[in-house]
């Protein structure tokens, strides 16, 4: 194996220009300023500067294109306008705006490009402006990856700093008071005597000179709202039950719908009979769509109580029936031809492990489910001319052009009304239950259809994390990790993802090894190659993508090899790691958690160390080894994001990403039999309880230099921390998630 | 079937085994209380009937007749808020939100019926109630606020 050299950065950039379609473009493209959509069909006397702010004589509308998951987005960005606007939170409205290519996601990129996102060496930095001019030619709106803030932090306090500067430029023009004796507060601009005209006031003059672009960014020293705690503007509405999501939604006239789709993904339906269901109460229709049926109803209940009476033989699935083929086909994956990059070979790695008996272990990460509480649903009203959109997504344009593409109409003339959702972690960058709603509506044009699906058709369609399987061998020698090889293997999930939406990606895909490949590690013989096994069963990005896997694999492997060298795992973590942010995050989580200090017995403290999205994040989690099982005690966490925009949220957001990331690891897989998912609901994909949680102490750096986002950071080394600490508390090693399937827990 | 929700007598014309969720949701159009899983697993769809938290996906329209519901709308609102709530808005509990109506019902009864929780107690009877985002560690907190709220009262 030592004899393949796949230069994974050569053919990203060929993969790159492909995805773009061979676009050539020039510095005019690049820095051109694309129209602002809020100019479109703008009242007499409002103004807007940006995509991002409208002023009219009555309120303050402030734009917040990310899409909000229950990451708090909608918060964020409106307080990094407010930041330099000078507005309070009570002072504005706020909008997920429509679809638009002004709103590309600049952020994108980063993670688009084969360099360690820590990487700013000038090729690294030259890849991704290039990656980026591609995803702003290609209309890249969209929300993932963990972007928003890194997408968000520069542009839209300039879009705040823009509409304040402009807003003098009205009042000086108004009062004839020079701008630069003009301040600005609460809302409105301060005339050197104390009087206050409301921005509100300004709007029509601010409508008729042209924006004032020149402006600076208020030092950090200055801010008022960014690193200090907010009252998120959704927290009422979500504390009342007031806030509306997209299945709350009624449109006037509207019908429910619900559907049965093969739950062997992609197979097709080769009989159905609908008598009986349509002769049930309050059903309206039963139609025919792609791979199965729709029920149109008078109630969400009475459609999905009919679907479940409509008889229904369903055709093979287009993967293996049976898990364990699933897993045949990683292991067949480890050969040069499935080799999809080889990320590292550093020194002799052959030589290393040839003369010395290698530690070898293998491991497995499952199809684990989305799940978010909300199920999946979307209001359709097709029209002649129009159709309407109303759900929540994280990709609003790819969106209009999947729906169009079913309904026959363009892409714009789909208006996309995005909502709160009640969790994605993934689940709605998926369009099949957009098709299914496009499908229905443009067989009932003029009827407003709402599809809401089942909890057990979400599982069966949950489209889960891919798996994986690690094969890893190492030497040790002197108290050291002295050689280490590491191979995983997966489906590519940006392949399956893509595939779906019918898009095809070239070049190797960086999600089979992500959490390992870009670890900060420095070891004389190491190597890191990722296979791709052949297209299983579909599967999507699940919050972390491939670093909850690979992750998983790698971090467990690097502390077997602590043991086995007889080292402190944190102290060999620590002479290995060769960056200074990792390196202070870890030292942190080692003095938050009093590394080293006795816990006592039948107790146990493990370290995992995973660098995702940008993000160092190192975590500590304490077990005790009950009569009952194993209790997780306490967990300690250290990241650097490089700015913490909301300290309160922030937090949160950690906790919530430490329980996502150890409840899968404890009880959570998608398994397949007879081609479905065998999991159907939350009985039997559970998480984590509120009885399990352990206490979960946060501490945030902030010493890299770009600002990260924390969505998905802490999930990944959650659950190799875990098996870590249950090593250390019982001496047995779990090289398969989920762990219950080999150890029991309280 | 006739039922009392939120103090408003109202009578509707449904199955006798169509579950309270949707008589609330697509009937009475009360969207506060959420459909989660439909199988009394996740709690997102808590009410309280004649005053007992009761996951309303497993109350059939015929057994709710004649009773009286309160649902997440009647247990205050923006402009009133109940202790639960405040204490929820302060701890700033909920990310996606989706199942913060079923938490705080539930909690909210807890506390009708047991003013000083143990640490225990609450664990015991939260852990119905799922959060996928992990807010559990400020559901905790806000419990222990809102039983504080309430003894102050």
């Amino acid at each position: 194996m030592g004899r393949v050299r796949t230069i994974a950065r050569r053919t990203f950039l060929v993969g790159s220009v492909a995805i773009a379609g061979g676009v050539a473009f020039g510095t005019y493209m690049m820095q051109r300023r694309l129209p602002n959509p809020l100019e479109e069909g703008l009242a007499d006397g409002a103004a807007t500067f940006n995509p991002w702010v409208l002023i009219d004589a009555e309120k303050v509308t402030l734009i917040t294109p990310h899409g909000d998951k229950g990451q708090g987005v909608r918060s964020a960005q409106a307080a990094l306008i407010a930041e330099e606007l000078d507005l309070e939170f009570s002072q504005f409205t706020t909008s997920f705006g429509e679809p638009n290519g002004a709103y590309w996601n600049r952020a994108f990129a980063e993670e688009g490009v084969p360099f360690k996102a820590t990487d700013e060496s000038f090729m690294a930095e030259n890849m991704r402006a290039f990656v980026r001019g591609i995803t702003k030619l290609i209309s890249m709106q969209g929300t993932g990856g963990s972007t928003s803030m890194a997408d968000s932090f520069d542009k839209l306090r300039e879009a705040g700093a823009v509409a304040r500067e402009t807003l003098k430029a009205a009042a000086s023009q108004q009062t004839g008071v020079p701008v630069d004796q003009l301040k600005t507060a609460a809302g409105a601009v301060v005339l050197p005597d104390g009087t206050e005209i409301a921005y509100t006031k300004l709007a029509a003059t601010a409508a008729t000179i042209e924006p004032v672009r020149k402006v600076t960014l208020r030092d950090p020293s200055e801010w008022r709202l960014i690193g200090k705690p907010m009252e998120r503007l959704d927290i009422l509405g979500k504390s009342t039950g007031t806030l509306p999501y997209g299945i709350d939604l009624a449109i006037d006239g509207m019908v429910h719908a619900t559907v049965r789709v093969n739950p062997r993904q992609g197979g097709a339906m080769t009989r159905f009979d609908a008598t009986a269901a349509k002769a049930m109460r309050g059903v309206k229709d039963v139609l025919e769509i792609t791979g199965g049926i729709a029920v149109i109803a008078d109630n969400s209940w009475r459609a999905m109580r009919a679907a479940e009476a409509v008889e229904i033989e369903w055709g093979d699935a287009p993967y293996p029936h049976e898990q364990d083929a699933h897993w045949q086909a990683l292991a067949d994956s480890f050969g040069e031809e499935q080799l999809d990059s080889m990320w590292r070979d550093d020194g002799d790695v052959d030589a290393a492990l040839a003369g010395e008996t290698a530690i070898t272990a293998e491991y497995r990460s499952p199809y684990v489910a989305h799940a978010p509480l909300e199920p999946l649903n979307a209001i359709l009203l097709v029209t002649e001319d129009q159709v309407d959109v109303w759900t929540g997504h994280q990709m609003p344009i790819m969106l209009t052009q999947q729906v169009a593409a079913i309904t026959g109409h363009d892409a714009d003339q789909v208006k996309f009304h995005n909502q709160y959702m009640g969790g994605s972690f993934g689940h709605r960058l998926e369009f099949e239950h957009l098709k299914q709603a496009a499908e229905i509506a443009n067989q009932m044009r003029g009827t407003p259809v709402k599809l809401t699906y089942s909890r057990e058709e979400d599982f069966a369609h949950d489209f889960p994390r891919h798996i994986s399987m690690g094969r890893c061998r190492g030497t040790v020698a002197n108290g050291q990790i002295t050689a280490i090889d590491v191979n995983i293997a997966a489906p590519s999930v940006i392949g399956s993802q893509m595939g779906r939406a019918g898009l095809s990606v070239p070049g190797p895909d960086a999600q089979i090894a992500a959490g390992a490949w870009n670890n900060p590690y420095k070891i004389d013989a190491f190597r890191m190659c990722a296979f791709r096994a052949p297209e299983l069963a579909p599967v999507s990005s699940w919050r972390a993508v491939g670093a909850p896997g690979a992750g998983f694999i790698f971090d467990t492997f690097i502390d077997e090899l602590c043991h086995a060298a007889g080292a402190d795992p944190m102290e060999e973590r620590l002479r290995l790691i060769d960056h200074d942010a990792s390196r202070k995050v870890l030292e942190a989580a080692g003095e938050m958690s009093n590394w080293g200090s006795d816990l006592g017995p039948n107790r146990g403290r493990g370290v995992a160390f995973v660098e995702s999205f940008g993000v160092p994040t190192a975590e500590v989690v304490e077990v005790t080894n009950t009569d009952r099982g194993i209790r997780i005690d306490r967990v300690f966490v250290a990241c650097d994001v490089g700015t913490v925009v909301d300290p309160v949220n922030f937090e949160n957001l950690v906790q919530g990403g430490v329980v996502y990331g150890l409840g899968h690891a404890i009880n959570c897989e998608i398994t397949y039999a007879d081609g479905m998912a065998e999991q159907s609901n939350y009985h039997a994909h559970e998480g984590m309880r509120l009885y399990q949680c352990p206490e979960i102490i946060v501490k945030g750096l902030e010493n890299q230099t770009k600002i990260r986002g924390i969505g998905e950071p802490p999930v990944p080394p959650a659950a190799p921390a875990l098996g870590n600490a249950i090593f250390a508390a019982t001496g047995q090693r779990l090289r398969e998630l989920p762990f219950n399937k080999h150890i029991d827990f309280v | 079937m006739r039922l009392t929700v939120n103090g408003k007598a109202h009578e509707v014309d449904v199955e006798d085994d169509m579950p309270l969720l949707w008589v609330l949701r697509d009937e009475l159009g009360l969207t506060g209380t959420k459909y989660g899983c439909g199988i009394a697993q996740c709690g997102a769809c808590t009410v309280h009937m004649d005053g007992i938290a009761v996951r309303s996906c497993q109350v059939a329209a015929a057994t709710a007749d004649g009773t009286e519901v309160t649902t997440i709308e009647g247990l205050g609102t923006p402009a009133a808020l109940h202790a639960v709530q405040e204490a929820w808005v302060e701890h700033q509990v909920a990310q996606c939100g989706y199942c913060q109506s079923g938490q705080i019902m539930q909690a909210a009864s807890l506390l009708d019926m047991n003013p000083e929780p143990t640490d225990e107690d609450i664990d015991i009877v939260m852990s119905g109630n799922l959060c996928r985002c992990g807010t559990y560690p400020r559901i905790r907190a806000a419990v222990k606020t809102a039983a504080q709220k309430l003894q102050e009262a």
